[in-house]
């Protein structure tokens, strides 16, 4: 398991993989937390995504499969078609429910499960998209005391997404791409989200 | 609050067991937790704990709940490569066999089973075969059994079920009216739906196949524990248990026949 009961998440659409390309080595720079992603991907079911980023990071990086333990220096992907959720035993969980918010991955059903499981200890981060998705995760994870981050609306390739989140009032940071890995650097260093 | 939720899953777990007789206090509780919460939402209802009295008056809104609860993502050879793998794979071995039976565990609203029949019908082994279809939804059950579809998917079906493999075209096995699609009597003759609920009933014997896919995604360990011992038991000597795709197991019961399509065989104790 996890030795430090800490968690990142992020959640991203149109203009994600991109975006993700650059924060995803930015942040294991800076920490060894596990991070969760869920990148809107159409269709496929056999994706690519975890190799295409093991070209740019050195840790282990996994499409979830069902029940995966999740572990520190570790990314994982959620899979195209199915939700992933973080069970209170810090596995995550797939599920072929509906689509939320259109979405199948859904940055909600992510964000608002691992508030639950890791309470404070969150950090939950959203990026580019043109959708509304996630903007009622982050909600959710603020409410649980986590620590929230949006990418400034104005960089991103879409603003749709972030500004959404923001516009919840429940948002902690606004920060352009590059300037993510050193605010989660920064909540880390202070300890538990202690705001 | 947030403990407040965790305790009204537990009540309302209760409370379906006691008057309704569903058991899903072995289900996953966090995609348990998830459907509920959908399901309220759906309602305008702001907490869980507000779905308790109208759970214990209202048998009718125990039946819309029950359809959202069981209710799952399914279509026309959904993950096409799986029905491919089963016909370079497995059917071969099973032609060696007179006459076989395959249960479809949890088969919602029957479009998998149809798909099986279709795929055993163009290898020429229908007629030798016997398809059962169970989900402890009544709802999903008397669905599956019409066999009728919206044409709404029917393009999307298409290309799953040339990427399966398919051998002439989809909308050969249907008849259509209006804007529906209803499975042609060829295909049909040779399925059985009835209710049957993992969680509580015991299992039919000697299936050559089981198919149940993304259904033990939904249960806790305990629960998907049980539900393996009974389909180890089920099988016959060797007999194919086949997963949903992102379905790991784990089993000195069974070995593995193909990791991509997560199809396993049974090891004779």
């Amino acid at each position: 398991m996890s030795k430090h009961d800490q968690c990142i998440v992020i959640g991203s659409s149109y203009g994600g993989i991109e975006a993700l390309s650059h924060l995803l080595p930015a942040i294991k720079d800076v920490c060894t937390l596990p991070i969760l992603v869920t990148q809107h991907i159409k269709g496929t079911r056999y994706s690519n995504i975890a190799s295409c980023f093991s070209q740019y990071c050195a840790c282990r990086i996994y499409e979830a499969e069902h029940s995966m333990l999740i572990e520190d220096d570790c990314i994982y992907f959620a899979p195209p078609d199915y939700h992933m959720l973080v069970s209170d035993q810090h596995k995550l969980i797939l599920s072929a429910d509906e689509r939320v918010n259109y979405s199948r991955p859904s940055i909600d059903e992510l964000f608002e499960t691992a508030s639950e499981t890791y309470q404070q200890h969150l950090i939950a981060i959203i990026l580019t998209g043109a959708n509304q998705d996630g903007a009622n995760g982050i909600r959710v994870a603020h409410q649980h005391e986590g620590f929230t981050i949006a990418q400034e609306p104005k960089q991103a390739k879409a603003a749709t997404m972030p500004q959404a989140a923001i516009d919840t009032g429940h948002i902690d940071a606004i920060c352009r791409l590059e300037n993510i890995a050193s605010a989660v650097k920064a909540v880390i260093e202070r300890g538990c989200n202690d705001k | 609050m947030f403990k407040a939720d965790t305790l009204s899953l537990k009540i309302i777990t209760e409370i379906i067991h006691e008057l309704y007789g569903y058991d899903f206090s072995n289900y996953s509780k966090v995609s348990l937790k998830r459907r509920l919460t959908h399901h309220a939402n759906k309602r305008d209802m702001h907490s869980l704990a507000d779905m308790i009295p109208p759970l214990i008056n209202d048998p009718k809104f125990f039946s819309e709940l029950l359809a959202d609860l069981s209710i799952t993502v399914t279509e026309m050879f959904r993950n096409p490569e799986f029905y491919r793998c089963f016909a370079n794979k497995v059917i071969p071995k099973l032609k060696t066999y007179p006459y076989i039976k395959i249960w479809h565990a949890g088969c919602a609203t029957g479009e998998e089973v149809y798909s099986m029949a279709i795929l055993l019908y163009e290898n020429e082994f229908l007629t030798r075969t016997q398809l059962y279809g169970t989900d402890f939804n009544p709802f999903a059950i008397s669905a599956a059994k019409k066999g009728i579809y919206s044409c709404e998917h029917i393009e999307a079906y298409e290309t799953n079920y040339n990427t399966a493999g398919g051998k002439s075209r989809l909308c050969n096995y249907f008849t259509e009216k209006y804007d529906l699609l209803k499975i042609k009597q060829s295909i049909t003759n040779k399925i059985a739906f009835f209710e049957h609920d993992l969680a509580t009933d015991y299992s039919f014997g000697d299936v050559e196949v089981i198919v149940c896919r993304n259904v033990l995604i939904y249960f806790d360990d305990h629960l998907k524990n049980r539900v393996l011992e009974l389909f180890y038991n089920a099988l016959v000597p060797n007999g194919y248990l086949c997963l949903g795709d992102k379905e790991t197991l784990n089993s000195s019961q069974f070995k593995c026949v193909d990791s991509t399509a997560r199809i396993y065989s049974k090891v004779a104790r």
